[in-house]
């Protein structure tokens, strides 16, 4: 347990101090504020004259900013910051020779990966609770909306998914550290694990689903077009990027009841569904999405463990 | 320099072997090395000194046979014995962004070093080596000499009971190698210090060592003083030999 603090500090030390983290830090900053301005200022303007809806702080996340979403920027973009923060964990100290000197120090071998996975776990923490605090006091100040107890609930279970979510691509990343020698092979092999889910799943998914079920187009039957959907939800549930994407979308919207969403809605077809559906408890939105959220936690640790795992059994001689 | 009769066996090794997919690279080692002496381990490339010494340390598990160091078992209590003993790799690599101090600090608060004795026993290490003046530079700036002594500081740190040193003048030039070698026999004089040092520098261990190891193709194929393996080996007594002439007769004999 010492020898894993002392790792701890170090390593977390090591992230603050780095050049990485603080311009990773400054673009998602960036970007967030954007991003949460622009959506801001929309509902301002959708808003202006009408009844306030319940949970509209919560729509600074879900509606389009111009490109897209707060939501929708962490699903693409968060797995770049596991990846950053973890694609030469291991084979850097290899190259440089520290790796062998810190496995000849009287501590557990573990406790070099697991304090180099801890700490990046709390940097991601550190660096996502301060854009979340960031942006909403932005939007508290533009939209002039106090949230809700409620609405801050949900946004700390979101931030929680999302700090999973970005810790699974972690994992990803010092596993592919672990194995490959060299840091530009293993940040490659990071970054093209990241666009397959990210891309090719989804193409992928049509590609089966239209094989599986297809669908007519002009004479498609309810049934038809359901298992259609369901075959490409079965297969885009592959990627960690859609199942964050369900596992978030209840919770950040409490108007949605099911997890699936057969139309893209607009900020103004939100406000007005909000009229006609009463949205969910806190409990009940949890529950929607809990499947998705169990898949998650569960994938994050997965991929820890073979990541430890393959750690544990490589070769010293080979550090 | 001399072995005493009574003196403790601090590392021991009986019929240890070590096999890669049936290879074998380090093959029925029995030897002994006593308290407070230094022993040279001598051999060509790839005979299996480096794995030996892993192996001392359990960062490589042994297909059979076993060692004691220290009273531990190194597969078994790797942890005991990584703190009495210091390893200096081969190729040691140190935090380049940090200063020589900070690094052997992180190692100190590695080994559970209090840090008002942390800070202490760095100001004697780095006095010992010769680094005292450039403790608080970056150790990117420091000369491959540097980098040596500063390894050696940082296996010093932990007030080892035996030191395991890889190939600790390798790459040196030879003043920084003399000075090297000077270090390391008042280690053992001054400090109490079991010494197992491998080198291919045969005029250095002949200069410190009290005992020697030849290994060749994993085997052991001498193990004692100098000058009894001379009087065995080439017939002639001390000072009428270098080791260079006993290690080509073991080498040219261990391949046939």
């Amino acid at each position: 347990m010492r020898g894993l603090m002392i790792v701890f500090r170090k390593e977390l030390g090591d992230h603050f101090s780095s050049f990485r983290f603080v311009i990773m830090f400054a673009l998602i900053a960036m970007v967030s504020i954007v991003l949460v301005y622009m959506a801001a200022m929309g509902l301002k303007e959708a808003l202006e004259g009408s009844r306030r809806p319940s949970f509209v702080f919560l729509m600074l996340f879900t509606t389009s900013g111009g490109f897209f979403s707060m939501t929708q920027f962490v699903g693409f973009f968060g797995p770049l910051i596991g990846l950053l923060l973890g694609f030469d964990a291991i084979n850097r100290e290899r190259a440089t020779g520290t790796l062998s000197k810190l496995v000849s120090q009287p501590i557990y071998r573990d406790t070099v990966i697991n304090g180099k996975f801890l700490a990046s776990v709390v940097t991601i923490a550190i660096m996502f609770t301060a854009i979340m605090l960031i942006v909403s006091g932005l939007g508290l100040v533009v939209l002039g909306i106090v949230p809700g107890v409620e609405e801050i609930l949900r946004m700390a279970v979101y931030l929680f998914l999302s700090i999973m979510y970005v810790s699974f691509w972690l994992a990803l990343a010092i596993l592919c550290s672990v194995i490959f020698r060299s840091v530009a092979t293993s940040a490659l092999a990071a970054l093209a694990a990241w666009i397959f889910f990210s891309f090719f799943v989804s193409l992928g998914a049509d590609v089966m689903a239209n094989a599986v079920a297809p669908v007519d187009k002009s004479s498609a039957t309810p049934e038809a077009l359901m298992k259609h959907m369901k075959v490409r939800n079965v297969i885009e549930l592959s990627s960690p990027i859609s199942l964050y994407s369900n596992a978030t979308s209840a919770i950040i919207d409490p108007t949605r009841q099911t997890t699936k969403s057969l139309v893209m809605m607009g900020r103004l077809e939100k406000l007005s569904m909000e009229r006609f559906r009463g949205p969910l408890p806190l409990g009940q939105s949890l529950l929607v999405v809990f499947p998705y959220l169990t898949i998650l936690v569960a994938l994050t640790l997965a991929s820890f463990g073979i990541t430890y795992w393959t750690f544990m059994l490589q070769e010293i001689r080979a550090m | 320099m001399t072995m005493n009769a009574d003196a403790r066996a601090i590392i021991e090794t009986e019929h240890l072997t070590k096999a890669y997919q049936g290879r074998k690279v380090v093959d029925d080692l029995t030897f002994q090395v006593m308290e407070r002496e230094i022993f040279g381990f001598l051999g060509p490339n790839g005979a299996g000194k480096t794995t030996t010494i892993l192996m001392l340390l359990g960062l490589a598990r042994p297909t059979s046979g076993r060692a004691t160091v220290c009273g531990y078992d190194p597969t078994r209590e790797s942890v005991k014995v990584k703190r009495v003993v210091g390893y200096l790799p081969e190729h040691l690599g140190f935090y380049d962004d940090m200063t020589g101090r900070a690094n052997l600090r992180y190692v100190a608060s590695l080994n559970g070093i209090p840090k008002a004795e942390a800070e202490e026993r760095i100001e004697r290490a780095l006095e010992l080596v010769g680094l005292k003046e450039d403790g608080d530079r970056r150790v990117s700036t420091y000369s491959r000499g540097m980098r040596q002594r500063l390894g050696l500081a940082e296996v010093l740190v932990k007030t080892p009971k035996a030191v395991l040193l890889d190939e600790p003048t390798l790459g040196l030039d030879p003043d920084g190698a003399n000075r090297m070698i000077e270090t390391i026999a008042s280690l053992a004089r001054d400090h109490g210090i079991t010494v197992l040092f491998s080198s291919h520098d045969l005029d250095q261990v002949q200069k410190i060592c009290d005992r020697v190891g030849i290994m060749i193709e994993g085997r052991m194929v001498a193990v004692g003083p100098m000058d009894q393996l001379a009087r065995e080996k080439l017939g002639v007594g001390t000072g009428q030999y270098t080791l260079e002439e006993l290690y080509m007769k073991y080498f040219q004999e261990g391949r046939k």
